[in-house]
């Protein structure tokens, strides 16, 4: 049982680690704004995800588990509403590529 | 494995204190110093003093992250208009006087006596008199109670120092612009939807800052956050600074704070001297009534001098 945890947790959290790395390679290598917004976003939702759902086989309670369950989903809606706000200014002409 | 972990985070955060001393873009320099600030808690966090990586997280790399941006973008304003930028002179001055504090500092750590002094043991050893569990709390509160007060009392003064920044025509006016955003926009959206979590995850931060990592500062940087928040939505007003409930709002925790300290110095101790058996009743009381008068006072810091009439 603790084999199969052990395996789940490393392939989630590698799986984390490599969107992470997706989203900052497309964040330095995108040409403008908006395509880097799309390659961090992978980063916040997808890999922050799989590392939270690597972590919580690691964790004794159900509370801490929640509590990193919370943390990811306010991450989520904290970068759905700054991409909005950075994607709605660099259509407006305010930001430099 | 952890000493190069904590190897690459030291070079990091070198590489990143370097960085936003040379950029030359001041808005780049501010997001520099608030990823480095993020790093320091990190570092802090490998360090295992997990009270000091919050403080640092939310006073260090937040609220002063925000300052600082807000700094900035007056500071192009200004000298777009005016065509002034600092002079050699001035920068030199500038960075002999950092790097002066800087090498003071150091010198003082190198300086210490190897292992260097603690009391430690003795808070160890007298917690369990305090009724709480989390030994920076026992500190905080307690054996260093005084340390808190003129700390909470020190926010109070540097509220008064930036309104004393008001013109004279702006007066008991509120501070800064008048924001405006689409009401079915996304800001807006978060500005109602955030708050009532925030609120509630200040409050846990503030109540298990008794047993664990938390308490009244770090809670009250959550709230400022918030009210920022739907300020900057346009939800609400920043209040005038004339508003009696605000100021009331503004001194009520430290006053409580004082007149706590006076029982104290009444049943016979001292002043801040906890009566025994109520030291955690009164602990909590105190850190209850500080929050949100803590939470007004950063947040006003924030929101900076009076500019418009009310």
């Amino acid at each position: 049982m603790s084999a199969i945890a052990d395996i789940l947790s490393v392939a989630a959290i590698v799986g984390g680690a490599f969107f992470f790395m997706a989203g900052t390679v497309g964040l330095l290598r995108f040409p403008d704004t908006l395509t880097r917004l799309h390659a961090l976003t992978k980063a916040d939702n997808l890999g922050l995800g799989l590392i939270v759902l690597g972590l919580i086989p690691r964790l004794d309670s159900a509370f801490d588990a929640a509590k990193l369950v919370v943390i990811w989903l306010l991450v989520l809606l904290a970068s759905a509403v700054v991409s909005q706000l950075v994607a709605r200014a660099a259509r407006r002409g305010g930001l430099q590529q | 494995m952890i000493e190069a972990l904590n190897l690459i985070l030291v070079t990091m955060i070198l590489g990143l204190a370097a960085w936003t001393i040379v950029v030359r873009d001041t808005f780049a320099a501010t997001v520099g110093f608030l990823v480095y600030g993020l790093l320091l808690a990190l570092a802090w966090v490998s360090l295992r003093a997990i009270d000091v990586a919050l403080t640092e997280v939310a006073i260090g790399a937040g609220l002063t992250g925000a300052l600082l941006i807000g700094a900035a973008s007056r500071l192009k304003q200004v000298v777009t208009a005016r065509g002034d930028e600092p002079g050699m002179l001035t920068r030199l001055m500038a960075g002999l006087v950092s790097a002066a504090v800087a090498g003071g500092l150091a010198a003082c750590i190198l300086a210490l006596p190897e292992p260097a002094p603690t009391l430690a043991e003795a808070v160890a050893a007298n917690l369990g008199a305090t009724g709480v569990g989390n030994p920076i709390t026992g500190v905080l509160m307690a054996f260093r109670a005084l340390d808190t007060l003129l700390e909470a009392t020190v926010l109070l003064f540097a509220v008064v120092g930036v309104w004393s920044l008001a013109p004279d025509r702006a007066w008991g006016g509120r501070a800064g612009p008048a924001h405006r955003s689409d009401p079915n926009g996304i800001l807006a959206y978060l500005g109602r939807v955030l708050p009532p979590i925030g609120i509630v995850i200040a409050i846990y931060i503030l109540w298990v800052g008794a047993d664990d990592p938390g308490g009244k500062f770090q809670g009250a940087t959550i709230l400022a956050a918030m009210w920022t928040l739907v300020i900057m939505a346009g939800l609400v007003d920043v209040p005038p600074v004339s508003r009696t409930s605000l100021r009331l709002a503004l001194v009520a925790g430290p006053a409580v704070f004082i007149a706590l300290g006076a029982v104290g110095a009444a049943a016979g101790g001292a002043f801040l001297a906890w009566p025994a058996g109520l030291e955690k009743a009164l602990i909590v009381v105190v850190e209850v009534a500080l929050m949100p008068s803590l939470a007004v006072t950063l947040g006003l810091l924030l929101a900076g001098a009076p500019g418009r009439p009310a």
